[in-house]
């Protein structure tokens, strides 16, 4: 039997009933969300069956979703069946309050590089990880970067100030300089 | 074609063999006197050993300098060395990342005195156009530099108008300079012993 996507969905809603939810055929990439306590479960029969044999993690990977309270941080697995070339996204989702998810090193050991730089970007603790730190960015760093919680300009830099921006500042980009000196634009 | 803007008053080969200018000084038959700074200043500055500390676009720029047309060994530098031990100066072409920093340190640090130090390109000297968490905004953050090679990337002309420069600066230099106090505050402040 072919490996389509629906039968990939069938073979999954079989085994896991409702607790995966939303298929989506994206770019020919079926895809679909999970509950966090099962992902490893989901992930052990997608490589384990033998007629689904995805053992390839191509990728995993975060997201920010700031609109979805409750769920913001999602954690995406690409995974791929080299035999028969076809792939599957999947995905599950925590709190920002508390993100923790199991982690898939057991099943798949490029997973732990992944993971790492998950967690370095929006810090997802991986729970059972062997080695959780940062990966790219320095150790001493306090935040993480791709979450979409900071404004994008930083605000305590004093070199790139107002002037540069062209707000105002003491040459008067964006304001009127008369005789008196700069006034702003309400003092005009 | 793009109008040339470079090289178009041409000058008149004036010797076949150029040859550095003599400090001044007394001469007579036989003996030349001058002042020990000028003499070691012109050797220091004519034959010296650059460390090209390459890490992207510029480190390109930088090989274009170093190859035929832009000779960069026309100038005395004519030996690259990768080893900190053995080279003076320390060329930081490159984007620097927050993690590169201590390394850059590092090789600075074991570097002989006397050593100088040149930023080529504006991600080294302040962070370029990646105004981001993860770059270093300038490597003066962590090395005390000498030159700064503005341009992005810069031309090979502007990389050999940068070691020009800091020929001037070689060539100029007081003996004593390292060991006086000022050069023992500057590195302080950048906890450097």
């Amino acid at each position: 039997m072919a490996l389509t996507s629906e039968y990939i969905q069938q073979r999954l809603t079989e085994k896991f009933g409702d607790q995966v939810t939303d298929f989506e055929v994206q770019y020919d990439i079926l895809s679909f969300h999970a509950d966090k306590e099962i992902n490893l479960k989901v992930l052990n029969f997608l490589q384990g069956e033998a007629d689904l044999a995805f053992n390839f993690l191509t990728d995993l990977c975060g997201v920010h979703y700031p609109g979805q309270k409750g769920k913001e941080l999602a954690v995406v697995y690409h995974l791929h069946n080299i035999k028969e070339n076809v792939r599957v996204r999947f995905k599950v989702f925590t709190d920002i309050a508390k993100p923790e998810v199991f982690t898939a090193t057991g099943l798949f050991s490029a997973a732990n590089w992944m993971e790492r730089e998950t967690y370095d970007f929006y810090g997802i603790n991986f729970i059972g990880h062997p080695n959780l730190i940062r990966i790219l960015n320095v150790e001493e760093m306090d935040y993480f970067p791709m979450r979409k919680e900071y404004p994008l300009e930083d605000q305590s830099r004093t070199d790139k100030d107002d002037e540069m921006f062209g707000r105002g500042g003491t040459l008067g980009f964006g304001t009127e300089k008369t005789i008196h000196g700069t006034i702003a634009e309400d003092e005009k | 074609m793009r109008p040339v803007s470079y090289n178009i008053k041409k000058k008149p080969l004036e010797n076949d063999i150029s040859m550095a200018e003599m400090p001044a000084g007394h001469e007579g038959q036989g003996f030349f006197a001058t002042t020990l700074d000028s003499v070691i200043g012109l050797a220091r500055k004519n034959s010296i050993w650059p460390l090209p500390f390459a890490t992207s676009c510029c480190g390109i720029e930088f090989m274009a300098t170093m190859a035929a047309t832009y000779d960069l060994a026309r100038f005395g530098a004519e030996r690259v060395g990768f080893s900190p031990r053995q080279c003076d100066l320390l060329m930081v072409m490159g984007t620097i990342a927050k993690k590169m920093g201590p390394v850059v340190k590092q090789v600075y640090l074991q570097m002989a005195e006397p050593r100088w130090v040149i930023a080529v390109g504006a991600c080294a000297s302040s962070g370029g156009i990646f105004d981001t968490y993860s770059v270093l905004q300038g490597i003066d953050q962590v090395v005390p530099v000498d030159v700064y090679v503005p341009g992005c990337p810069p031309r090979p002309e502007a990389i050999l108008d940068g070691v020009m420069r800091i020929q001037d600066l070689i060539g100029k230099e007081s003996l004593r300079r390292r060991n006086g106090e000022q050069y023992k505050a500057l590195l302080e402040s950048y906890g450097i012993q």
